[in-house]
């Protein structure tokens, strides 16, 4: 049986290769070696909450109309009964109530789009604390940025799709955006909409980009994604035994074949679980869309929050004496509008997108950097991270003001004055705190590879001199925290060179010099092996042998303790 | 082949001068030295696998079974979905957890090394390729003594301007009619009477009692077919609320555009297009669920807190023969959120767009 | 006992608290259903005199003893009707106890006779509004489809697409209907309490008030979809796709990243 199957196999096997050379794939493939680390499976989220998108979405094509031709509802549901609705909105109905295992899927559908973001966000900031998007990988870092754009664009479009009185609404606000751009925004408006707001074609359209352009984009994005993680090879942590050279792990098959594998099966389902157990965008609330209702409550889902946000932030008069809309020349410039939707967002994401290069800049570094960070050793990196989460969280609360202030009987005028002032003092107050927080716990493991463990112990000396013992660091422990990158603020050439005469380039370097003095005047050095000889010397001259006492006596107390355990056991 | 984590000390460059110490020592599982707990793992990882076939079949005896009471039964719809969920969750959930639990538990842990080359390609390779694009050129006849500037050219203004043929008729006709001045136009004129969304019955001065508000539509909106009533509703929807007169500050100009303190204004909003619903009564203040921009009724709806900046336009109304309110004109200036030209234009449409 | 209290990190703890964090909030989750209760509407002149003196002893301190009303402090309630003082006393926002935004409800103070006799004396002293009649209120008779358009165009931007309730502006809030009783919604949209607006029968028809009434007590089967996380929208979705949902999964990465014993 066993060897007749083997066989078969190798039949096959030899049939494809014959015909493909997949040999030499399999051969590269298989025993390539992945670093074990749980935050590397942060992208594997994103990636399989994808697939269960891409699963769950063909069932819901097989019974979505994407049309805006009326119809009256005919099906169960109660609150509908005869109520005036597009096909879209009634076959969402239909999806929902008379598919059985419809609405499952749906909301199945639903959390894994929501997760999709939430575990592409998290991702990236693992990417970014870890310095993952170092050389050679800024590329990747900027297909990784597209693919979050793509996903903002899909989550968006579909959330549309059924079209309620929700999601009307919000396509209602990204009317009033685009008409707000300057000279073409009234015309985009009418492109996108096929004339007049809301007219009869924006559903199709959406329908079109949200299950054919953005997904065929996404697909295609996946692939380059997964393709130069594979020709880069993955980053690992640092430790004893790695290096830039070297990638320390365990092969693809069968070790993350089955780990990697296996873990798509618990990202399904545990989306299902909670799709089985917690509504999600009960559209069946908030009726079709008509443009006269709004609901309280009406915000997007949360990645689109933080535009609405900033919406909500921006003030239409400062100080109600100075408008943010201006009347030039006949024309209406509306930066209330601008700023918060278009002109905040876009450079929000500029930075996001740029940074790998920025950070090179200040670094000077040409080198490849497969060792990842501890997010203490860059601390204005660290800094800059939280200072944008903080910012980005601030808007997406500002999102939700209303229903901030309702659950906590606040005033939500109260929260976004707040707010108002918080988004220029909060981020740059995160900013400062993180970076003396990573400087303390540099100095603390400067502190700890000089000194030692603290051990508890205390020790008399004959003298009567109390003191604590210190057990030293193992030299793994010692690496650890002493082989990173210490870099130092840039040296430049001088402006003139020798014969006086102002050199070309200047003033780039000079950027570069202000910019890398930002990240790294302040900084704390490694411990140097000459430092650590001298503490250790000095440790030693200092009771070195109470420390051995100290920890054999520490050793019999345990093992008495253990005994005592078991007699109360017994 | 079989063990290559060995690790050379060459690829271990030291740093800050100290000597990378190569990777730790390891620490074989309960699993490897054990046998008892080797054959324990192996049983736990099948148990996994058979909580997965018993999700799926309480995922098919949920689909088969839950399903055949009253439709619409909320309670039962309820049931079908979770049943069907839970069996989901668990047919998935088993194999995952089972695969992983055989990974962590049987499989290989100990650590290897692979060197990482650096992924520049050789020089070699490098002047290959560009001997290879060179000789391309060279065959292409572009390089060499002959420029064919006129050729180049050509070739590149050709594919310039080619994706023109295709994107130009597409995007041309995605707009409609691109005829942008409808925003200044919506259904109201002289006449025309004020009516309850979403019925459409028709609105007396004399319903409208103090503290009331209620969500108009004009008469005759519900007769449009479905495209033409959703579109026009979008730009004509209106609050008409009524006020103690005293409280009222009449807007210059506007002396007669209210009724015994009745007044009527765009329901959507001047920031970005929300229709502005929530009216609290006892300030006159209307709040906009979206971006809570926050406008007084009682004084001309202009802005007091939030992201807009002008007030909500106006309709002007007045009372006819039957003692129905109608209003007096269409809105003097454009509803809803700014765009570039909303100041502009003037007055260039034919009575055909005005669609009634 | 001892070797989990001694190990500083149990292996399961975070899986534990996950587990018992998806507990809570489930059983947080979970609203009662809303609880009926009738109104009688007979009034007598005994019930007008009971009226009076529970009056002169409860609310006239601020409304007046002849309910006058005081600049500033508390409105007349002449002519509000029965209908206001059986939904102001009868949800127990008044008597009202502190100033703030607005008067909120709470536990009621007194049983349903003395808030009738109240009612009949308020009644009394000029026309208004009257206790709806049972039949009126009768979710049975409602159309909840027409209930809900009615609902979403007059009432959802206000208290939210089912009746979760919403914020106002300055820390007031429009409550919840979720519980609260059919002749309470009634008297409410026929009174306008606080700052909500009035809903008289020419804007809200006695049918179509029937039909909101109809349209809320449907929301009390629940959601076919499962829990509903406070019918409030996106934003408790959202929040619930971090913790739980990418919460689960994080805790699962752990589990998967961490070496076995």
């Amino acid at each position: 049986m066993g060897t007749k199957l083997n066989s078969a196999a190798a039949g096959t096997a030899n049939y494809v290769d014959e015909r493909t050379s997949i040999g030499g794939f399999v051969k590269f493939f298989a025993r390539k070696l992945f670093p074990d680390h749980w935050s590397f499976m942060l992208g594997e989220i994103a990636l399989y909450s994808f697939i269960v998108l891409l699963l769950s979405g063909v069932f819901l094509t097989a019974f979505f109309v994407p049309s805006m031709t009326e119809v009256h509802y005919e099906g169960p549901f109660e609150t509908m009964h005869g109520v005036a609705m597009t096909e879209a909105f009634a076959s969402t109905l239909k999806t929902s109530f008379e598919v059985p295992g419809g609405l499952l899927i749906r909301q199945i559908h639903h959390w894994a789009a929501l997760l999709f973001l939430a575990a592409i966000m998290t991702h990236m900031c693992r990417v970014f604390f870890t310095g993952a998007f170092r050389k050679p990988r800024e590329l990747n870092w900027l297909v990784g940025f597209t693919l979050m754009i793509l996903g903002l664009a899909a989550g968006f479009s579909g959330y549309s799709l059924p079209d309620d009185v929700l999601s009307g609404n919000g396509l209602r606000i990204i009317d009033g955006v685009v008409k707000s751009i300057p000279l073409i925004g009234s015309y985009i408006s009418y492109w996108m909409f096929g004339g007049e707001y809301p007219g009869v074609d924006i559903i199709p359209r959406l329908f079109t980009m949200h299950i054919l352009l953005v997904p065929g984009l996404i697909l295609a994005l996946i692939a380059l994604h997964l393709f130069l993680v594979f020709l880069h090879k993955h980053t690992q942590y640092p430790g004893g035994g790695k290096s830039h050279k070297n990638v320390v792990g365990l092969p693809l098959f069968p070790v993350y074949t089955a780990k990697a594998g296996g873990f798509f099966f618990v990202v399904f389902g545990i989306i299902a679980l909670v799709a089985s157990v917690f509504t999600i965008n009960p559209v069946w609330n908030y009726g079709p869309y008509d443009p006269s209702p709004v609901s309280a409550g009406t915000q997007p889902d949360w990645y689109i929050l933080f535009v609405d946000g900033a919406l909500r932030l921006m003030p239409g008069w400062i100080a109600g004496v100075f408008p943010l809309e201006w009347e030039l020349w006949g024309y209406t410039l509306s930066w209330n509008i601008l700023i918060p939707a278009v002109i905040v967002p876009g450079i929000f994401f500029a930075i996001i997108a740029l940074y790998p290069w920025l950070e090179a800049w200040a670094t000077g570094d040409k080198g490849e950097r497969h060792v990842l960070d501890r997010p203490r050793n860059v601390p204005v990196r660290t800094g800059i991270g939280v200072a944008m989460i903080s910012f980005y969280v601030i808007l997406v609360i500002e999102g939700s003001n209303d229903i901030v202030a309702n659950l906590f009987h606040l005033s939500l005028n109260d929260i976004t004055i707040f707010f108002q002032w918080g988004i220029f003092i909060i981020p740059p107050l995160a900013f400062w705190i993180t970076k003396r927080i990573c400087l303390g716990l540099q100095r603390k493991d400067r502190e700890l590879v000089l000194h030692g463990h603290e051990t508890g112990t205390i020790v008399r000396y004959d003298h009567g001199e109390y003191v604590e013992v210190h057990r030293p660091l193992d030299e793994q422990e010692v690496w650890l925290r002493v082989s990173y990158d210490n870099h130092k603020p840039l040296e430049i050439e001088p402006e003139l060179n020798d014969h006086g005469v102002a050199r070309k380039g200047y003033r780039w370097d000079r950027f570069k010099q202000r910019l890398s003095r930002f990240y790294f005047e302040e900084r704390v050095e490694p411990v140097t092996p000459e430092e650590l000889e001298e503490a250790r010397h000095h440790h030693d001259s200092h009771g070195a042998h109470e420390a051995a006492e100290a920890e054999e006596s520490g050793e019999r107390l345990d093992s008495e303790w253990e005994e005592l355990e078991d007699g109360a056991k017994r | 082949m079989s063990a290559p984590e060995h690790s050379t000390g060459s690829e271990l460059d030291p740093a800050n001068g100290f000597e990378n110490p190569g990777l730790g020592e390891h620490r074989p599982r309960k699993a490897d030295i054990d046998d008892k707990a080797d054959k324990k793992a192996e049983r736990q990882t099948a148990a996994l696998f058979g909580i997965s076939i018993v999700g799926t079949i309480i995922a098919l005896v949920a689909y088969f079974t839950l399903n055949d009471a009253d439709p619409g039964d909320i309670a039962q719809i309820r049931q079908v979905n979770m049943w069907i969920g839970i069996g989901i969750f668990l047919a998935m959930i088993g194999i995952g957890l089972g695969a992983i639990h055989w990974a962590k538990t049987l499989m290989r842990d100990h650590e290897m090394v692979e060197d990482r080359h650096e992924l520049r390609s050789s020089d070699e390779a490098r002047e290959g390729a560009i001997q290879n694009l060179k000789d391309g050129v060279e065959d292409s006849g572009l390089g060499g003594p002959k420029r064919r500037s006129v050729l180049k050219g050509s070739l590149i203004t050709a594919l310039a301007v080619a994706p023109l043929a295709v994107l130009v008729p597409q995007i041309g006709n995605m707009g409609s009619d691109w005829n942008i001045s409808k925003f200044r136009h919506t259904l109201w004129g002289p006449g025309v009477r004020l009516a309850r969304d979403p019925d459409g019955a028709l609105i007396k001065a004399a319903d409208v009692t103090i503290g009331s508000v209620f969500h108009v539509i004009p008469d005759g909106l519900n007769d449009l077919d479905h495209h033409h009533l959703i579109s026009e509703k979008a730009k004509a929807v209106v609050l008409l609320v009524r006020l103690d007169p005293a409280d009222l500050k009449v807007q210059e100009g506007r002396e007669d555009w209210s009724f015994d303190g009745i007044v009527a204004y765009s329901k959507i909003c001047t920031h970005v297009g929300c229709p502005v619903a929530l009216y609290e009564q006892q300030t006159h203040h209307l709040l906009c669920p979206c971006h809570q921009s926050t406008f007084d009724v009682s004084d001309g709806c202009k802005v007091v807190f939030g992201p807009a900046k002008r007030p909500l336009p106006q309709l002007p109304i007045a009372v006819d023969d039957e003692g129905y309110i109608v209003a007096q004109a269409d809105f003097d200036e454009p509803i809803g959120p700014s765009y570039w030209d909303r100041l502009k234009g003037g007055d260039d449409t034919t009575a055909e767009e005005v669609s009634h | 006992m001892h070797a989990i209290a001694r190990r500083r990190h149990h292996r399961a703890a975070p899986l534990l608290l996950v587990l018992a964090l998806l507990a809570l909030i489930t059983g947080v989750a979970a609203v009662a259903a809303p609880s009926a209760a009738t109104a009688s509407t007979e009034a007598s002149a005994d019930d007008v005199a009971a009226g009076e003196r529970l009056f002169a002893a409860n609310c006239a301190s601020c409304h007046g003893l002849d309910a006058q009303g005081q600049d500033g402090v508390a409105p007349s309630l002449v002519g509000v009707g029965a209908a206001a003082v059986d939904f102001q006393v009868g949800t127990g926002r008044m008597p009202m106890q502190a100033s703030g935004p607005q008067a909120p409800a709470k536990p009621v103070q007194f049983d349903q006779d003395e808030i009738n006799q109240l009612a009949a004396w308020v009644a009394s002293l000029g026309a208004g509004p009257a206790i709806p009649t049972p039949e009126q209120v009768d979710p049975a008779l409602g159309d909840a489809a027409n209930g809900m358009l009615v609902f979403r165009t007059n009432c959802a931007m206000c208290h939210g697409s089912i009746g979760g309730g919403g914020a106002l502006t300055q820390g007031k809030f429009a409550p919840s209907l979720l519980e609260t009783t059919p002749e309470h919604i009634y008297e409410a949209m026929l009174t306008g309490p606080q700052s909500m607006p009035v809903f008289n029968d020419a804007n809200i028809t006695p049918e179509h008030k029937r039909d909101v009434i109809a349209y809320l007590d449907f929301q009390s089967n629940g959601s076919p979809g499962g829990l509903s996380l406070g019918a409030i929208g996106p934003v408790s979705e959202g929040l619930w796709a971090w913790l739980i949902l990418l919460g689960l999964i994080i805790a699962s990465t752990i589990w998967v990243g961490a070496r076995s014993s």
